[in-house]
């Protein structure tokens, strides 16, 4: 719901709402000017009444003194006839130049408030911001929920593409987006009447003066009393009229003053509504406020850029065939629960959706994130799931066993779950068959034991889907074939080759990517080549020879470097790595990037720990390259001996000198200490334990088994902390790459 | 290129009197090229002694800026029965407003004044921007403001 309140408002007004955030953004420059030219005297330092006795020296035709929130001081006078208007030095009365209010200014203001039409132009201006504040909540409803909560909204977002982009804009902007907003169609609303005014601040003329002889302007008591900093606006009587007075308008209040006695005539304070609608201006304006307005301006610079990756977002969803007709939680007859991390798995997820919908099933399909506390109507319910490294949940399961507790089921829910994975991995859909157990302990009834897809197999759904049709009589086709990954041409540029004499050849292969034909976006505008766009911690996928079966690498450089670099250990009987180490430079092979974008640093200052051992070091070494910013970076890395298979030795050497890596631990097990990585990370123990505490991120890259030593000796170091790494997962604060 | 406000005000407060004594006069005012938001105008008449004694024609529809015309806002004491149906738009920079109405003869040559003042946003505002005295001799004759009026005619 909150999608389709959030787009199609958003996309109806956009060019418009575009329009008002850079008229916007121009307008805020104009207090922030203002605010750069004025000369601000100390608070109590220069009356009123000294001001005005002043200016009427240097300009005997002076008619009204105006001070603007910014504090610039405008004197309009007439001087031989002509009108004229200066902005002075409210300390001397000096002339600084002449005011004259910038027309383009003044244009810009029209085309904010009104678009040059007047009336009927405000009043679509106020719809248009009130659009804007649905937009606005929509939008964070839309942000809570892909951070899951409004707490883990303040550490951002991981991801890539448009939606990342999107929602990190527009977590900054919010705040600023939401106040404008609101201050606007606030203004709007009063002015055409929807939302009662408060009375005028000013009080009636006065009916009686004294009428005797004008004292000097720098006597009067009235003005006397009254600071140069609450001062709005000074008229002057009109000259020879002893009838008329002096009106005052200040922060506090509106009154007339007598050019004899010097007494207020007439006086009325500003009301709290006077003063809240004033604030409400301010807040909108900035007026005065030369920092909240570079604030709202730059939020409002978001919006042409929010417009457009919004837009952009819909549409790739749409492209890619937007999930049919969701039935509510509350109506679903068929619920599904999806568990991904890539998106891969929602393709699968989709054909089942559309597949039950087909065959009339009333279907309710969403994030494992977002099981409902009772799905009342339900009989079926299925569960599609993906399993992240090594058993671990995916990113849209991660609190699904918590959100499980809390469930109650009705009497005749019978569920099946589908678990997606890779054979190679040890832990095969460990996730699955923990979620499948769950289920059955918490009273649901299995329609079917849990199934598992090997490598996005399309067979293997489709087979799924011909037993779901058997035991439920629905007629089910499943067919969703995964499209193929663009393959890129990759040439070898060199190798080095290490570790031959200690049994673990290891070599850093170099490949440069040979980008395909171009597609007509990329013709029109499109900087990057998507498909030559990757990270360090990506995958690429290849194939060896004569099998179809694509082995994963972790990328040690990002597209920026020019260079696709890899480390691959060679393994007994290993067809894919073996093959890789036959490859000289020249050679050409091909591959796909599978984008990895969970195991990269979190951006921020914290510190990184970085733990690996043997190939591992490969992503390590990349994040270590890129950390131009030189925020805090320790590795800790493991290998056999020195002078056999130190990795990015030289390299590693000169990121401690140019400090982009903080400290460097090296364990090795063939030399006489005969150590392993967790061993130095024991010895460090204080020092982890302390950055650990003060909000580091462990990233782990390397074979299961050291991954396995490390958490256990990460889980002791944790203990005086009274965490774990199950809670630091949860934070995105532990990751691994493990195979 | 000029714009001409024609704005025909039927007999209205001041005019009622009489029938057989009322005179259709034509106002003239033309602005200046002042570069800025649409003019707020108060046309009014006073006694020889500056006393408000009726509203001609305000131009500017949002009474809430109306005590910006100072000197009319002090006499009229901003009453709406004061102006109760004799307000159109404000009037552009460099425009023109022509009006009509109906005027009871005895305020023609009897020492009474026409007064503009005028008002335009984030700008100064003008008490008396013109000040003309109503005789049959001044009929046709320009005056020029000294604020945002160029010149105000009169014509009977």
């Amino acid at each position: 719901m909150w999608r389709k309140l959030h787009f199609y408002p958003g996309l109806l007004a956009a060019p418009f709402l575009i329009v008002l955030a850079i008229t916007g953004t121009i307008l805020a420059v104009s207090p922030v000017l203002e605010r750069s030219s004025a000369v601000v005297p100390a608070d109590g330092q220069i009356s009123v009444a000294q001001l005005a006795q002043s200016v009427v020296k240097q300009y005997p035709g002076a008619e009204q003194i105006k001070r603007t929130p910014s504090g610039a001081v405008i004197v309009y006078y007439t001087r031989e006839g002509k009108p004229g208007a200066d902005l002075v030095n409210p300390e001397t009365s000096e002339t600084i130049g002449l005011y004259e209010p910038s027309a383009f200014f003044r244009w810009v203001k029209d085309l904010h408030r009104s678009f040059l039409l007047d009336d009927a132009g405000r009043l679509f201006a106020g719809v248009l911001a009130a659009m804007m504040v649905l937009m606005c909540i929509s939008g964070a409803f839309m942000l809570a929920r892909r951070a899951g909560g409004w707490l883990p909204l303040l550490r951002g977002f991981r991801g890539s593409g448009d939606g990342r982009i999107h929602s990190e804009l527009a977590r900054f902007a919010l705040i600023g987006l939401l106040l404008s907003a609101l201050t606007g169609s606030y203004m709007s609303a009063t002015r055409f009447g929807l939302l009662p005014e408060p009375a005028d601040s000013e009080p009636p003329f006065p009916m009686e003066v004294s009428g005797g002889e004008p004292a000097p302007v720098g006597s009067l008591e009235a003005l006397k009393s009254t600071d140069f900093h609450s001062l709005r606006e000074l008229v002057f009587p009109y000259p020879g009229d002893p009838r008329d007075v002096f009106s005052l308008s200040t922060r506090q209040g509106a009154g007339f003053i007598d050019q004899a006695t010097g007494q207020f005539v007439e006086y009325k304070s500003a009301s709290t509504g006077n003063q809240v609608v004033e604030w409400i201006m301010r807040l909108h304006t900035g007026e005065g406020l030369w920092w909240l307005a570079l604030l709202l301006g730059l939020a409002a610079l978001t919006v042409p850029v929010l417009s457009i990756t919004g837009i952009r977002v819909w549409w790739s969803r749409r492209a890619s065939g937007d999930v049919p007709d969701n039935v509510s939680p509350a109506d679903a007859d068929t619920v599904i629960l999806i568990g991904s991390e890539g998106n891969s798995t929602r393709g699968f997820a989709r054909d089942l959706q559309a597949q039950l919908s087909r065959a009339g099933r009333c279907v309710h399909s969403a994030d494992m994130n977002e099981l409902a506390e009772a799905y009342p109507k339900a009989s079926l319910l299925f569960v599609l799931t993906s399993t992240y490294g090594d058993g671990a949940a995916p990113a849209s399961a991660n609190r699904f066993m918590e959100r499980l507790a809390h469930f109650s089921c009705s009497g005749n829910l019978k569920f099946a779950v589908l678990g997606f994975g890779d054979r190679q991995f040890p832990r095969f859909c460990q996730f699955a068959k923990d979620v499948d157990v769950a289920l059955a302990c918490h009273g649901l009834d299995r329609l079917q034991s849990p199934a598992l897809v090997d490598q996005k197999s399309p067979d293997q759904f489709s087979q799924w889907g011909g037993r779901i049709a058997e035991v439920t009589g629905l007629n089910l086709r499943l067919s969703h074939n995964p499209a193929p990954p663009p393959l890129l041409d990759l040439e070898l540029v060199d190798r080095a080759d290490f570790g031959v004499e200690v049994e673990a050849p290891t070599s850093i292969l170099r490949f440069r990517p040979r980008a395909g034909k171009k597609s007509l976006a990329q013709r029109f505008g499109k900087k990057s080549d998507p498909l030559l766009d990757f990270h360090a911690g990506d995958l690429i996928g290849i194939c060896p020879p004569e099998d179809n079966k694509p082995r994963y690498y972790s990328l040690a450089s990002s597209s920026d470097d020019g260079l696709l670099e890899i480390c691959v250990r060679r393994l007994p009987g290993g067809k894919c790595s073996g093959f890789l180490h036959t490859l000289q430079p020249g050679a050409r092979i091909q591959g796909f990037i599978q984008p990895n974008p969970e195991f990269r640093p979190a951006p921020g200052s914290q510190p990184v720990i970085l733990i690996g051992a043997g190939a591992g070091i490969g992503p390590l070494a990349g994040f270590i390259r890129k950390n131009d910013a030189r925020h805090p970076m320790y590795l800790y890395w493991g290998g056999r001996d020195p002078q056999s298979d130190f990795l990015y030795r030289p390299e590693l050497g000169c990121y401690l000198r140019d400090q982009r890596l903080t400290g460097l631990r090296t364990a090795f097990s063939r030399t006489r200490e005969s150590a392993y990585v967790q061993d130095k990370l024991n010895e460090d123990a204080p020092n982890v334990r302390q950055m650990i505490e003060m909000g580091a991120q462990v990233l782990v890259c390397g074979g299961s088994g050291m991954a396995t030593e490390v958490r256990a000796v990460i889980n002791d170091i944790l203990k005086p902390l009274k965490t774990d790494i199950e809670s630091l997962k949860k934070d995105g604060r532990y990751l691994e790459d493990v195979y | 290129m000029k714009k001409y406000f024609v704005v025909v005000g039927f007999a209205m407060a001041l005019v009622f009197s009489a029938a057989a004594s009322a005179r259709e006069v034509t106002l003239n005012t033309q602005l200046t090229n002042y570069r800025g938001d649409g003019a707020y105008l108060a046309i009014y008449l006073t006694d020889s002694n500056g006393v408000y004694q009726g509203t001609l024609w305000i131009a500017g529809r949002d009474s809430e800026y109306y005590k910006h015309l100072r000197g009319w806002a002090r006499g009229s004491r901003m009453r709406h029965a004061e102006y109760d149906g004799l307000t159109g738009a404000s009037i552009t920079s460099g425009r023109t407003l022509t009006m009509t109405l109906n005027l009871d003869d005895s305020f023609i040559d009897n020492g009474y004044e026409i007064h503009v003042d005028t008002a335009v946003e984030d700008r100064r505002d003008n008490r008396s921007d013109v000040v003309v005295p109503l005789t049959s001799d001044g009929a046709g004759k320009s005056v020029s403001g000294r604020g945002y009026v160029k010149s105000f005619t009169y014509n009977f």
